[in-house]
C-alpha cells in the first residue's frame, strides 16, 4: 500500500515540474531573459514544493507511527497488564504485533490479546488512511503554493540550489553519523564488558581463555580475559607481513617509477594492482593449503618444530596481500616528487641511483612512511587470512613458527555459533573490537597527517 | 636574393668551419634576407670555441624540433638564445648537456663536441659530461634540504671534498661566487626551499658551480623572478663570464642585449641568425630576426 504512495508522490512531483516550467515560460513572454532563472529551475522549484514536505511527513510517520500506535494500544490494555514491569510489557507488545502479522495462530491467544491485536490493526488502518490523505493534501497544496508564487523575479535557481546543498549535507552527515553510531555501540558494549572484567586485567593479563561457564559445575571454564597474547600475536603476524611487504613493495615502486621502461610499467603496474583485487579468502586458502604445509615441511627438513598453523605462514601471505598497497602508495608519492628535483640532480652529474638515494627518497620519505602506516593498520585489521591460517590457540610467544592468534580471529570465534549475548565471553569481542578500532584509527590519523604534511612541502 | 656574402648554409658545409665573411662590414646598410630562407645568417664560429655543434637535429617522436643547427659556443662569454615560444631554443640548450636523454622519445643527431670530444659518443659518460656542463633551470629547484646540503650535494657525489672542512670551504666559495653568502651565512642549516625566489635561483647557480663546471646552461633563469632579483642574477652572470662559458635562453630581448656577447635567433626549429649581440640588435640581417627584435612578431 505505502509504496504506491511514494510512487504517487513521484508522479505528482513530475507533473509539478512540467506545470511549473510551463507557467514560467508563459510568464516569460517568449524571452527567457525576462526570467530570473532558467525555466527548468521553476519546474524543479514546483516539484520540490510538491514532493519534499509530503515526503518528510511520510518519513516522520514511518519513524514514529508504530511507536504512537503501540503507545495507544498499551494504554487500552487492562490495568493489571499495564502495571507489569517494562520488559514484560515489551513481550506483550511483540506478541500483539505477531498476532497482527498473523504469525501466531489466533485460536491459542487469549481474548484480551486478540482484542489488543484488533485494536492495533484498526489503528494502523486509520493511520495509513490519514497518511494517504495528509500526504496527498500536502503534495497538492505545496505544489499549488509554488505554482502560484512563480513570477519572473522569483529566484528559483537560488532556492533549488540551496535545497540541493542541504541534501548533499544530509548525505555526508549520514555517513559520519553511522560511523559514530557504530563506534558508540562498540563503546557501550565494551563498557558493559569492563563491568564484568576489570579493564586492567583485560589490557595487561597474560592469559586468554574466554570459556565462561554456562553451569556452575562446568569443567575448564575459568574464563581468563587477558588480551596480551592476542596483541602480541597480532603484532607478530603484522610485523612478518610488513617485513615481506615493505621492501618488496617499496623496491618495486622504485623500479616502476624510476627505472622501468614506459611499456613495461604500463603492463606491470595494473598487474600489481590486480593483486589488491584478490578476495582475502582466496589468500586464506592459499596460506592454509600451500604456504603452511610448505613451511612445515621445510621446517621438518631443517629439524625445526613448526606448527601447521604458524604465524609465519599467515604473515607471509598477508605480506603478499599488502604488497600492492605499499607499492601503489609509494609509487604515488615518488611520482609526486617534482621532475625539477630529478633534473636538478641529473644536471649536477648525479646518476640515477644517487638521485634516488639522495634526492627522491628523502623527499618522498614522509609520504612513504604514511603509506607504510596505512598498510600496517590494514594488516592489523585483516581477518580472513588469519582466521584460516593462524590458529586459535592464544600463545604468548615471539616465535614465528608457533601458532598464534590475533584480535580479529578471536572476535570472529567469540561471535559465531550459539552464544549468550550478555556473557563476558561475547562482550569481550566488543572490547577487542574497540582496541582494534582505537589502534587503527590512531595509525590512520598519524599516517594521514604525515602524508598531508608531505604534500604541503611542494605546494 | 639571398646569396649575399654573409649567408652561410651550414648544412651544406657538413660541419666544416667555413666562414664566408662579408667584404663589406655588416653595418653599412640593410641586407635583409627574406622570410622564406631558413639558412643560418651570420658567423656561426668563434675563435677557440668551448663547444662546437654541427648539424644538430632533434626529434620528439615524429616532431622535428631542431632542424640542422650549427653553432659554436665561445669560451668566457655569454651566448644568448632568443626566439618566440616553441622555437626550440630550450630544446637545443638541453642538448648541450644531454638533459634531453631523460625525455622519452627524444632523438638527437649531428655532432656536439666539448673541447673536441663528442658528447654523444658512446664511450662518453653522460654523468661526467653533466659535471662539466652545469645547468640552471627556469624555475628555481632547490632540493628540499638545507642550504648547505644543497650546495654540498654535487661535491659529495663527485668526491670533490676530502673532509668536512674542505666541504665547508667549498660551500662558502660557491655561495660567495653566487653572491648569496652574506644573506645566508648565518642560516646554512635552514631549508633551501624557504628562501625567496631570487635567492633560490642564486642558490641553484651556486649549486651548479659547486661541481666546477666549464659551461653553465641557463634556461630562462629569470622568468620566475621580479626585476630586482633579475638584475642581481644578470650582474652575477657578468661576473661568472670571466671563468665559464655561459649559454642562456631568454624571452627578454633586453636581457639578451644586457648580458650576452653573442646572440642566436631561433625560429620554428631553425637557427636563423647568429652574431655579435650588438649587431643582432642594431642591424639584423634576416627579416625574421628583424621582425622579432622590433616586436612585430613573437
Amino acid at each position: 500500500m505505502l509504496p504506491y504512495l511514494v510512487l504517487t508522490l513521484l508522479l505528482l512531483s513530475t507533473i509539478g515540474y512540467y506545470l511549473g516550467r510551463r507557467r514560467s515560460l508563459a510568464m516569460a513572454d517568449g524571452h527567457i531573459r525576462n526570467l530570473h532563472s532558467l525555466p527548468s529551475y521553476y519546474g524543479f522549484y514546483t516539484a520540490l514544493w510538491c514532493g519534499l514536505p509530503a515526503l518528510l511527513l511520510f518519513i516522520l510517520w514511518m519513524a514514529l507511527g508504530s511507536i504512537l500506535i503501540t503507545y495507544l494500544v498499551v494504554a487500552d490494555l487492562p490495568p493489571e497488564m499495564r502495571s507489569l514491569p517494562p520488559e514484560r510489557i515489551d513481550l506483550l507488545v511483540s506478541n500483539i504485533k505477531n498476532l497482527v502479522q498473523g504469525n501466531i495462530v489466533s485460536d491459542t491467544a487469549d481474548p484480551v490479546m486478540r482484542a489488543a491485536a484488533d485494536q492495533y490493526r484498526r489503528l494502523q488502518a486509520i493511520g495509513n488512511g490519514a497518511l494517504w490523505l495528509l500526504v496527498l493534501a500536502l503534495a497538492i497544496g505545496g505544489g499549488a503554493y509554488a505554482y502560484r508564487t512563480i513570477a519572473p523575479r522569483l529566484r528559483a535557481r537560488n532556492l533549488v540550489e540551496r535545497v540541493i546543498m542541504v541534501f548533499l549535507m544530509v548525505s555526508s552527515t549520514i555517513a559520519i553519523l553511522t560511523t559514530i553510531g557504530i563506534v558508540l555501540s562498540v563503546l557501550f558494549e565494551s563498557i558493559r564488558f569492563f563491568h564484568a572484567i576489570p579493564i586492567t586485567h583485560f589490557l595487561f593479563g597474560l592469559q586468554w581463555s574466554p570459556q565462561t561457564a554456562m553451569r556452575v559445575d562446568q569443567v575448564g571454564a575459568s574464563g581468563a580475559f587477558g588480551a596480551v597474547p592476542l596483541f602480541t600475536g597480532t603484532l607478530l603476524i603484522s610485523f612478518i607481513a610488513m617485513v615481506v611487504a615493505v621492501p618488496i613493495g617499496l623496491l618495486s615502486a622504485l623500479y616502476l617509477s624510476e627505472y622501468a621502461h614506459h611499456s613495461f610499467r604500463s603492463v606491470a603496474k595494473p598487474i600489481l594492482e590486480v593483486l589488491a583485487g584478490i578476495p582475502t579468502v582466496v589468500y586464506g586458502f592459499f596460506a592454509v593449503l600451500t604456504v603452511a604445509p610448505l613451511i612445515r615441511d621445510t621446517g621438518q627438513w631443517l629439524g625445526l618444530d613448526v606448527a601447521s598453523e604458524s604465524a609465519l605462514a599467515a604473515g607471509l601471505v598477508m605480506g603478499i596481500m599488502i604488497i600492492p598497497f605499499v607499492s601503489s602508495l609509494s609509487d604515488d608519492v615518488i611520482n609526486a616528487v617534482p621532475q625539477a628535483m630529478r633534473d636538478g640532480s641529473y644536471a649536477l652529474g648525479a646518476t640515477r641511483s644517487e638521485t634516488i638515494k639522495l634526492v627522491i627518497l628523502p623527499a618522498a620519505l614522509p609520504g612513504i612512511v604514511g603509506g607504510i602506516l596505512l598498510a600496517f593498520s590494514r594488516a592489523i585489521g585483516e581477518t580472513m587470512i588469519v582466521v584460516m591460517a593462524a590458529g586459535l590457540s592464544a600463545n604468548l610467544t615471539a616465535n614465528p613458527l608457533k601458532a598464534v592468534t590475533t584480535i580479529t580471529v578471536q572476535i570472529v570465534t567469540l561471535l559465531t555459533g550459539d552464544q549468550e549475548f550478555d556473557s563476558p565471553k561475547t562482550l569481550a569481542a566488543f572490547a577487542l573490537g574497540l582496541v582494534l578500532f582505537v589502534v587503527t584509527l590512531t595509525l590512520n590519523i598519524i599516517a594521514l597527517h604525515v602524508v598531508r604534511k608531505y604534500r604541503e612541502q611542494y605546494e | 636574393m639571398n646569396t649575399t656574402a654573409t649567408t652561410i648554409n651550414s648544412a651544406t658545409h657538413q660541419g666544416t668551419l667555413i666562414v664566408a665573411q662579408a667584404e663589406a662590414p655588416l653595418k653599412t646598410g640593410p641586407r635583409v634576407i627574406d622570410y622564406n630562407d631558413r639558412r643560418t645568417v651570420g658567423d656561426i664560429t668563434v675563435p677557440d670555441p668551448k663547444m662546437v655543434c654541427r648539424d644538430v637535429n632533434v626529434y620528439y617522436g615524429e616532431n622535428h624540433a631542431i632542424k640542422t643547427v650549427s653553432i659554436d659556443i665561445g669560451n668566457r662569454q655569454v651566448t644568448s638564445l632568443i626566439g618566440p615560444s616553441g622555437c626550440g631554443k630550450s630544446t637545443f640548450l638541453r642538448c648541450l648537456n644531454r638533459m634531453n636523454d631523460t625525455i622519452p622519445g627524444c632523438r638527437v643527431t649531428g655532432e656536439i663536441t666539448i673541447d673536441k670530444e663528442n658528447i654523444y659518443d658512446k664511450n662518453l659518460d653522460v654523468v661526467q659530461l653533466r659535471a662539466r656542463v652545469g645547468m640552471v633551470f627556469q624555475k628555481p629547484n632547490p632540493f628540499p634540504k638545507s642550504i648547505f646540503e644543497n650546495i654540498a650535494y654535487g661535491p659529495h657525489i663527485h668526491g670533490l671534498a676530502a673532509n668536512k672542512r674542505e666541504l665547508g670551504e667549498l660551500v662558502e666559495t660557491c655561495l660567495i661566487k653566487a653572491g648569496l653568502w652574506e644573506e645566508v651565512k648565518d642560516r646554512l642549516e635552514e631549508a633551501g626551499t624557504g628562501l625567496s625566489g631570487g635567492q633560490q635561483q642564486r642558490l641553484c647557480i651556486a649549486r651548479a658551480i659547486s661541481v666546477n663546471p666549464e659551461v653553465i646552461l641557463m634556461d630562462e633563469p629569470c622568468s620566475a623572478l621580479d626585476p630586482i632579483a633579475t638584475a642581481r642574477i644578470e650582474e652575477l652572470m657578468d661576473e661568472l663570464r670571466e671563468n665559464y662559458a655561459i649559454v642562456i635562453v631568454t624571452h627578454s630581448m633586453q636581457q639578451a642585449a644586457r648580458v650576452s656577447q653573442r646572440t642566436a635567433y631561433f625560429h620554428l626549429g631553425d637557427l636563423i641568425e647568429v652574431g655579435d649581440t650588438e649587431q643582432i640588435f642594431t642591424n639584423p640581417q634576416h627579416r625574421l630576426t628583424e621582425d622579432y627584435i622590433t616586436g612585430r612578431f613573437g
